[in-house]
């Protein structure tokens, strides 16, 4: 599966992203497996909300992080399509 | 050791050994804890705050059957403010849609249900309870119209292992997000049923390609996790990922435990949450830091390169097939008792079908004429 911009992602069922103290750090929780996202992926996972559009997403850090809008997207619909494939994200 | 171990990420609760299931591979110790020496809620409930503060971040509430406790939406209430991520692993029969209900409300994160075959004749023979395999579907069906994510759990071995294309197509019909089919492991129960329950190596090849495939076709619709069995293996598993390093379980009367069948060892004192902290229990009881690391290792571990990969393998199976809980797995090519597992392949091949099915203790109070 490949999301577009007018996509909407949401977690999948069972999919927390929860901060874990102990370590000082975030981490995606599902169905008994976790996954430590990356800074980037974290900052991403964090405006996935079952509402936001990955447009909208790509505008949000398009506004935050020095980097051309048409890059950010690709980015961002590579590393949905790779937590899709993993069950975390579903659009 | 100066520093603390790292933090465990996972508590396997074990609330009871109550089951109305008998499968003749359960990992339940043969010496089942009674009702009477179970743990109260509010044991429990310490337990889970204690685990969460140690750094676990999910709890498998497990059993026996954990719904066979009358206080299972407060345990599962306990563990959900305790932050942990709460996961059932059940069989499914005794839950109907008024105490999922309650557990939701509870917080229940997720359900991992057993089935013991694709086929309702087989599947109820193999876990000793008629109608068992037909409540197992119309509670899966109420777990996915709840909207709680389902993990499908399929023992597999010599008398299903045909059908696991068929167990795959069921975990699709179901709903399911995930499926493990996980051969038995042969400790405790499941060693007693040994030469019933083996598979032939051709089944266990065609059961590989079987995953393979299927993990393939239904790429981001189902996710396969598959659990190989360790007779035909050359390298061990890495049980647990190391004894003491990622995991503990809290057995149904306290004993806190480096893995659910850890009590069959011998000359251990295991620690009781009854009596001492988990934190405690975690990093100073000697029963967690006899097998910890490298040190411990003998001879063919020691040294090697797959040492710090494989920790050694099971301490259980160790045990169970040289009679040293500190031997080198024979799963391990490297072993010395390695040809005791093709030697188990040879008696399983000869032998038939008939299980000895898994029974509580007989109390002699309760042996009667």
């Amino acid at each position: 599966m490949s999301l577009a911009g007018a996509s909407v992602p949401r977690l999948g069922r069972g999919m927390k992203l929860r901060e874990d103290k102990a370590r000082g750090q975030w981490i995606v929780m599902g169905p008994e497996r976790m996954f430590v996202p990356d800074e980037i992926a974290l900052e991403v996972l964090r405006l996935v909300d079952g509402a936001r559009s990955v447009d909208a997403m790509v505008d949000d850090l398009a506004a935050r992080f020095a980097a051309p809008r048409e890059e950010i997207l690709a980015d961002v619909v590579a590393m949905l399509d790779d937590l899709a494939a993993k069950g975390v994200v579903v659009a | 050791m100066s520093t603390p171990p790292a933090a465990p990420l996972a508590l396997l609760a074990e609330l009871t050994h109550r089951c109305p299931l008998r499968c003749p591979y359960c990992s339940n110790p043969v010496n089942l804890t009674r009702v009477a020496e179970e743990l109260d809620t509010a044991t429990w409930a310490r337990v889970f705050r204690e685990a969460a503060a140690l750094g676990c971040l999910q709890v498998h509430l497990s059993g026996g059957e954990p719904t066979a406790r009358r206080d299972i939406a407060d345990l599962v209430r306990a563990a959900s403010e305790a932050g942990l991520y709460t996961n059932l692993i059940t069989s499914g029969v005794l839950t109907g849609d008024a105490k999922l209900q309650t557990l939701v409300e509870a917080g229940l994160e997720h359900v991992q249900l057993s089935v013991q075959d694709a086929e309702p004749g087989s599947g109820d023979r193999i876990g000793g309870y008629r109608g068992g395999h037909a409540k197992k579907l119309e509670f899966a069906r109420l777990v996915h119209d709840s909207g709680l994510p389902l993990t499908l759990n399929a023992v597999v071995h010599r008398q299903n292992l045909d059908r696991l294309p068929d167990m795959i197509a069921l975990a699709l019909a179901l709903g399911a997000g995930r499926l493990e089919v996980a051969h038995v492991q042969y400790y405790g129960w499941a060693l007693a049923n040994r030469d019933a329950l083996l598979p032939t190596r051709a089944q266990l090849e065609a059961a590989t390609a079987t995953v393979e495939a299927a993990r393939r076709d239904l790429k981001g619709r189902l996710v396969i996790d598959y659990v190989v069995p360790d007779y035909y293996a050359r390298r061990p598993k890495a049980c647990m990922g190391g004894w003491g390093r990622q995991f503990l379980a809290v057995s149904p009367a306290g004993r806190v435990l480096p893995c659910h069948a850890a009590e069959s060892l011998p000359g251990f004192d295991f620690p009781n949450v009854r009596d001492v902290s988990l934190r405690w229990a975690w990093e100073d009881s000697e029963a967690f830091n006899r097998f910890r690391g490298t040190g411990w290792m003998p001879a063919p571990c020691q040294g090697c390169e797959h040492a710090e990969r494989d920790w050694g393998g099971c301490r259980c199976q160790a045990f169970a097939l040289t009679g040293d809980a500190a031997a080198t797995d024979p799963a391990c090519a490297l072993s010395p008792h390695h040809a005791v597992l093709s030697l188990a392949v040879g008696a399983a091949a000869e032998a038939g079908e008939a299980f000895t099915y898994r029974e509580p203790r007989r109390d002699v109070t309760s042996v009667s004429g």
